[in-house]
């Protein structure tokens, strides 16, 4: 295999700027997909957790379809199916960030539902006799205790979201990993997956640093 | 002040309390012991609202939180259980203080949220109630940083911040050792040297008898004795004088 870009700057500042502007798109993937599976997720916790059956059971089928089956092909069966039941069309863009914010609503809620969980019934308690609304207590006491909580397992999804990305290109959704498989295979050189990696890297290890601040700044109390 | 009379409660069809009566006066502090499982923390529980009765009647000044006529029980409408609920502070075992506030947030949290004060009105009594419980220098603290005793005394202290007419205690010194269990207790007895009125659920006998008005005694979710403290350390009931004895 020959070099192509790596020899040729005019080549490879080519190469980068048309993969940056998919890692944008990838960028695009992973911030709606937060913005959507997280006040979903939370949600989903509540609905998880609640009394009444007739809410928890198709909740939890839910989480269960979600957490069981690939995300791959549950991408390509929305991909498919929505076109089938809407009156309009929707952009495939659209459906990628559908699919990864219904999946990732399904572990959030998870994640969220095991720190709920591990806070203390007696901060309920204190809560309670202290007048707190139901309301206040949620987000006044328990919400900035099971942020601290979830923040870990939540790192090591937002790291997995930011890879699980790739998979919009199986939908052919213009983003890094569909662009670089398109330029191998035009080229015939591996070089464009080099500069993928390195680009996902990079994302991953800002991502990765962010989680740490965020850390740091909850680290105030125990 | 306040007056629970023939209260019943059981759990999944086990009757833990059996029709006890107690009535609190304004400025009286009333402790109750009584064996461990004999239904001290689930009257207390019930009192505070954390827990509902099956059949009873308690009232709050005029206020009826709960009644039980020909055998019916009603429970007042959420307006006025929650106006009860703000005229009464409760001290638990574990202290229960929020982690991720500081001791000045604990205590005007409440009264700022729950009560809409000012927070310069609220941290100005926040300050002096800190004072007065010995903490002025842990204002910033947080709780992990305090030891178990300092904890309790915020949690008084953010209790009795939120201005209440009693204050329940449910045991309030059982986590802590013998040192800080008498800082703790210093504190509740400067609080009765000022007439607050408290119901607290004790170990301590010797606390009891000495700053108490008046001590219930109950086992198996009945009153088996209740009086001055002159009156149960010198019982002629044979079981008041064992547990007393052992205690
Ligand atoms: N939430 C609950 N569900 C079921 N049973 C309970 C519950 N709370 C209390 N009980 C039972 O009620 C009985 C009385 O409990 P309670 O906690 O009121 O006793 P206590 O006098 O406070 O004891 P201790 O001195 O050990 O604190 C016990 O047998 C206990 O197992
Ligand atoms: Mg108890």
């Amino acid at each position: 295999m020959t070099i192509k870009f790596f020899n040729d700057s005019e080549r490879l500042g080519r190469l980068v700027s048309l993969m940056l502007s998919g890692a944008g798109v990838t960028l695009s993937i992973f911030f709606l997909t937060l913005l959507f599976a997280i006040p979903l997720g939370m949600l989903v916790a509540q609905g998880r957790m609640s009394k009444r059956l007739p809410v928890r059971a198709p909740v939890s089928f839910y989480i269960y379809i979600m957490r069981s089956t690939p995300l791959m092909l549950q991408l390509m069966f929305i991909y498919f199916l929505l076109p089938m039941i809407l009156p309009f069309r929707i952009d495939r863009f659209v459906a990628v960030v559908f699919a990864f914010s219904i999946n990732y609503a399904a572990y959030f809620a998870e994640i969220f539902r095991s720190g709920i969980t591990s806070i203390p019934l007696g901060q309920y308690e204190a809560a309670k006799v202290l007048g707190y609304t139901k309301v206040q207590t949620f987000f006044r006491i328990i919400l900035p205790q099971v942020i601290k909580r979830v923040l870990l397992p939540m790192a090591n999804e937002v790291i997995t979201l930011i890879k699980d990305t790739a998979l919009a290109s199986t939908v052919a959704v213009v983003e890094l990993m569909t662009i670089a498989k398109k330029q191998v295979s035009s080229s015939s050189s591996i070089e464009p997956y080099f500069v993928a990696i390195i680009m996902y890297l990079i994302l991953n290890g800002i991502a990765e640093q962010l989680c740490k601040f965020a850390e740091k700044k909850l680290n105030y109390y125990r | 002040m306040l007056t629970a009379k023939d209260i019943y409660k059981g759990f999944d069809g086990l009757g833990v309390l059996d029709g006890i009566s107690i009535n609190i006066n304004k400025g009286e502090v009333v402790a109750l012991i009584g064996p461990s499982g004999s239904g001290k923390s689930t009257l207390l529980r019930c009192i505070s609202q954390l827990e509902r009765v099956d059949s009873g009647t308690i009232t709050l000044g005029g206020d009826v939180l709960c009644k039980t006529e020909n055998g019916i029980l009603k429970y007042s409408d959420e307006a006025t259980q929650r106006k009860i609920m703000l005229r009464m502070g409760m001290v638990f075992q574990s202290y229960n203080l929020f982690p991720h506030m500081s001791v000045i947030q604990n205590l005007i949290d409440a009264p700022v949220r729950v009560k809409r004060e000012s927070k310069k009105s609220a941290t100005e009594r926040a300050l002096a109630i800190l004072e007065k419980v010995g903490l002025s220098d842990k204002a910033a603290q947080y709780p992990y940083q305090l030891s178990g005793g300092q904890q309790q005394r915020v949690a008084i202290a953010r209790a009795l911040c939120m201005q209440p007419e009693i204050l329940c205690f449910d045991e309030p010194t059982s986590a802590l050792d013998p040192e800080l269990t008498k800082e703790v207790l210093g504190v509740i007895r400067s609080l009765a040297k000022e007439h607050m009125t408290m119901l607290i659920v004790t170990h301590e006998m010797s606390f009891a008898r000495n700053v108490a008005d008046y001590i219930v005694f109950m086992e198996g979710g009945k009153i088996v004795e209740e009086g001055k403290p002159e009156q149960l350390f010198h019982s002629d009931n044979e079981r008041t004088r064992r547990f007393i004895g052992e205690s």
